[in-house]
């Protein structure tokens, strides 16, 4: 553990960290913006695991394998997400989110 | 006030400004560049915390992976000096809302939760035993998410390369 | 003990030519239907008279009496242990005499229609109406309770409906069948209340044990009156309502002569020999219940029967067309018949009204079924119905003539034909109750015989127009039928008719009572001496009284008027205070609450319809705040 820094305040700032992230989600319209938000909620579930395996259950090692797959998870589904946008951006000519409604009704 | 104290909270003002920026950003590639700050800022906290080998992961990952990815694709899809417009106000405001509201609840419940704190001894996290333990099979272990993760990775590029491909 | 369930098939065997010749007639020939309902007639028709004669002869009576036989019985709805609506066949006199008598005139019309109708398109379709008329018919004569009765009452409607809407092109064929319909409906609302009153009182519906002077079902009755009359007599006159309907009792009986749009076979069937005398049949059937219970409903009876006849016989004398003369002419007869009953006593020579009105009934069926398949006949050859197109035809008719002629002498009342047996008991009945209504009778039978012959010198005799083509005499399918009613109005008169159906069961002979014979022949003989005078040669007698009739004349050339009161109270007074407000409720009341109902649905749908937008941002933000709010509520209410 960190000496001098509870525990309430890693995960108030991966809190915060992931409803900006919401906010992003649901405020952006350019589908890449978007993407990042998804980054940023991944990323502070990962500083959770982090810090609760540090400070909680220093003998085990589950925290920082799990951030350790998710980080892998994370690329894969960027790319992903990368390789839809661009076939998106080939048939619509823009990556807004308004076009892809298709579920509309 | 412990060293460690204060590069928490430089770790914390970095996070918490660049992210806000990067959602709020009105051209694209700023956005990017403030989430690979934020993702720097992330990769140190994983320092002081004593994980090395996922600070090193998270940096090379992240932020010299997904981050570059981004940005190829930005610039693949988009003008870069194009601002983007406000959305509508009533999503800001619902936004800001369901934001405000999620982060209070989580918050409250957080600081009500007692947690206790452990007298176990730590486990040591240098790279052979994080090594040992990738193909360990016993407790601690971790074979069988790596191998998911490895077969998971082919998929996804094997989708990528299938989805972005031109079709006939 | 001799067994009778085989009369179960007297009804039934016309049941199935019906829908034998209904579902399948189109697939062959049409003559092919028209000989299966004429065999299968024939069949019922043998089976009638075997049942006659063992009803009858072979078992004869008992204790003095003919006993009511139940041959077949079965519960068909049951209501309460006591209470339950039977389905059976019941024996009795009058049951067994009216079988006889629609199987006999049901196969003569059958026969007549293979020649009558040939050529026509819906040929097939009419012997299976035909035949449904016939079960329906029959049904309602061997009905075992009231309520059969009344289901086959009403299938009896149905069936006249059907056929006298037969050339349904026609829209006065249509109009006469709705008319005879919705009359006839409208009277038996009277039936079926009556039907409820009587059973609610007495908890039966079974006709053996209402009948049965000694049983106990009455017990109940005597305090419970509406009005100063005592229930049973309303509810005996409600039933009386309904045999008025369909016996076309002034005034329900403005139907009838509409009904001639129907073929002429028809009219044989149904308007003169079986389902006019439908009421006539309930009224002898419920008669121990009408003596006993209601006499002051007897009286309202003989009354109404009397003023129909002798209205009916007033508008027959100015008609021109032959079917409507013959039309009113049978109202006439069956206000002798429900006179009859009206004035009837109850046991032995008390009864003897009864026992007159039953073998008026068996008589006038006969005569009046000859009647008119003979103007059928004249119709068939002259191609119109009206006596000014037809004069001299007994040179091209022979045969019809004479049966005809035969027929004509039945109804006036000379002897020794068979009117005059049954019209002389009724007015020895007449005289021993009610003098007044003697009198009228008297005089009823006097128009009769002027009337009918001024049809028969109308026809046969005066001017000979110039016709077309040149009639001919009818095919041997329609002179058969006429032949054989020819015969049987001739000698049915001898028949000793109190020593068969009388109103308790116990025969007894009836003598001739002169001082009643001798006058009504008399009468007869002046009204036949006058139509000679009148109409057998060309003259103008006939033109010089209409004309110092005038306006009187002219009331009952249009049958006083009935007609046009009827539609002017519907129109006015029914449509428009009732009709018309209840379909303006029925239009923005009660439609617009469903329209309404249904707008608000489709708008909130509309409403709805926005939350599926494909926008995937505001799928999230219903997920999140969603999430938040579970949270939320699980955190703060539950703990």
């Amino acid at each position: 553990m960190i000496y001098g820094v509870p525990i309430t305040h890693f995960l108030i700032i991966s809190t915060l960290m992931f409803f900006i992230g919401i906010y992003g989600f649901l405020t952006r319209r350019n589908l890449i913006t978007i993407l990042m938000s998804v980054e940023l909620i991944l990323n502070s579930v990962n500083i959770n695991f982090v810090v609760f395996n540090r400070y909680l259950y220093p003998d085990k090692l589950q925290g920082q394998f799990f951030a350790l797959i998710i980080v892998a998870i994370a690329a894969a589904e960027a790319s992903v997400a990368i390789a839809l946008i661009i076939n998106i951006y080939r048939r619509f000519t823009s990556i807004e989110v308004e076009n892809v409604s298709e579920l509309k009704n | 006030m412990g060293i460690n104290v204060l590069m928490f909270y430089i770790f914390s003002a970095v996070i918490l400004v660049f992210s806000i920026l990067a959602v709020t950003s009105r051209r694209i590639l700023r956005a990017a560049v403030f989430l690979l700050f934020v993702l720097v800022a992330t990769s140190g906290y994983y320092f002081m915390l004593q994980y090395q080998f996922l600070a090193a992961v998270q940096l090379s990952l992240y932020a010299g992976g997904i981050v570059v990815l981004i940005i190829f694709s930005i610039l693949l899809t988009h003008h870069i000096s194009h601002k983007f417009e406000l959305p509508p106000f009533i999503h800001i405001f619902l936004g800001i809302l369901v934001t405000v509201v999620g982060s209070g609840v989580s918050i409250v419940t957080i600081l009500n939760f007692p947690f206790k704190a452990t007298t176990n001894q730590p486990i040591g996290t240098d790279m052979s035993e994080i090594g040992r333990q990738l193909m360990n099979t016993g407790s601690n272990g971790y074979a069988l998410p790596f191998e998911v993760i490895s077969i998971l990775l082919l998929a996804a590029m094997i989708a990528a390369i299938i989805i972005a491909k031109k079709g006939k | 003990m001799i067994n009778f369930t085989y009369t179960i098939w007297i009804p039934l065997v016309p049941i199935f030519i019906f829908l034998l010749t209904g579902l399948l007639g189109s697939r062959f020939k049409p003559l092919v239907s028209g000989i299966a309902g004429t065999a299968g007639l024939f069949f019922s028709f043998i089976l009638a008279l075997l049942t006659a004669w063992k009803y009858f002869f072979v078992i004869g009576t008992t204790n003095g009496a003919f006993q009511t036989i139940i041959a077949a019985r079965t519960t068909w709805l049951q209501f309460t242990d006591k209470l339950s609506i039977d389905m059976g066949v019941l024996l009795d006199p009058i049951s067994v005499m009216m079988l006889v008598v629609i199987t006999t005139v049901s196969l003569m019309v059958h026969i007549y229609s293979l020649g009558y109708m040939k050529g026509d398109g819906g040929f097939a379709r009419f012997f299976s109406f035909l035949s449904l008329f016939t079960f329906s018919m029959l049904g309602l004569v061997v009905a075992t309770n009231i309520f059969q009765m009344y289901i086959f009452w009403e299938l009896v409607g149905v069936s006249s409906f059907l056929l006298i809407g037969y050339y349904y092109e026609k829209p006065s064929a249509v109009a006469a069948s709705k008319k005879a319909f919705i009359v006839t409906r409208f009277a038996d609302l009277g039936f079926l209340i009556g039907i409820l009153l009587v059973s609610y009182f007495t908890g039966t519906f079974d006709f053996a044990k209402l009948t049965d002077i000694h049983s106990s079902v009455f017990g109940t009755i005597t305090s419970a009156s509406f009005m100063g009359i005592s229930a049973m007599t309303w509810a005996m006159m409600l039933i009386f309502m309904g045999g008025a309907g369909k016996s076309a009792m002034f005034p329900l009986h403005i139907w009838l002569p509409d009904a001639m749009e129907g073929p002429t076979p028809v009219s044989a069937l149904i308007h003169a020999a079986t389902m006019v005398v439908a009421g006539v049949f309930l009224v002898a059937r419920m008669f121990p219940v009408y003596i006993f219970h209601a006499p002051e409903a007897l009286t309202v009876i003989a009354y109404v029967g009397g003023f129909t006849s002798i209205f009916a016989a007033v508008i027959a004398c100015t008609q021109f067309d032959i079917k409507r003369v013959l039309a009113f002419s049978t109202l006439s007869q069956i206000g002798y018949m429900m006179l009859a009953l009206g004035v009837s006593g109850y046991g032995g020579e008390h009864g003897l009204g009864y026992m007159a009105s039953m073998f008026h009934l068996f008589t006038h069926a006969m005569f009046k079924a000859l009647l008119f398949l003979g103007a059928g006949s004249i119709i068939h050859a002259v191609h119109s119905n009206y006596m000014y197109d037809m004069g001299g035809l007994r040179k091209y008719l022979p045969v019809t003539h004479i049966t005809f002629l035969i027929a004509c002498f039945a109804i006036a009342g000379i002897p020794p034909f068979s009117g005059f047996f049954s019209k002389d008991e009724i007015l020895a009945a007449a005289w021993n109750h009610d003098k007044l209504l003697f009198v009228v009778e008297y005089i009823v039978a006097g128009l009769t015989a002027f009337y009918m012959f001024r049809l028969y010198f109308g026809i046969f005799w005066n001017k000979t127009p110039h016709y077309h083509h040149e009639p001919h005499e009818s095919p041997m399918t329609m002179t058969f039928p006429l032949v054989f009613l020819a015969i049987a109005s001739i000698f049915t008169g001898l028949i000793p008719f109190g020593s068969f159906v009388s109103s308790d069961g116990i025969p007894f002979k009836s003598e001739m009572q002169f001082n009643i014979a001798i006058p009504s022949v008399i009468i007869a003989l002046i009204g036949i001496f006058t139509a000679f005078i009148f109409y057998k040669k060309e003259n103008l007698i006939p033109d010089k009284i209409v004309a110092s009739l005038g306006g009187f004349y002219r009331t009952i050339y249009n049958k006083f008027y009935i007609d046009e009161i009827y539609l002017f109270v519907t129109k006015r007074i029914l449509f428009n205070l009732v009709a018309r407000p209840v379909a303006w409720f029925d239009r923005h009341v009660v439609d617009a609450t469903m329209n309404g109902i249904g707008n608000t649905i489709t708008f909130t749908s509309e409403r709805i319809k926005g939350l599926q937008s494909g926008q995937l941002q505001q799928y999230a933000f219903v997920f999140v705040s969603g999430t938040i709010l579970m949270v939320l509520f699980i955190l703060y209410y539950i703990s």
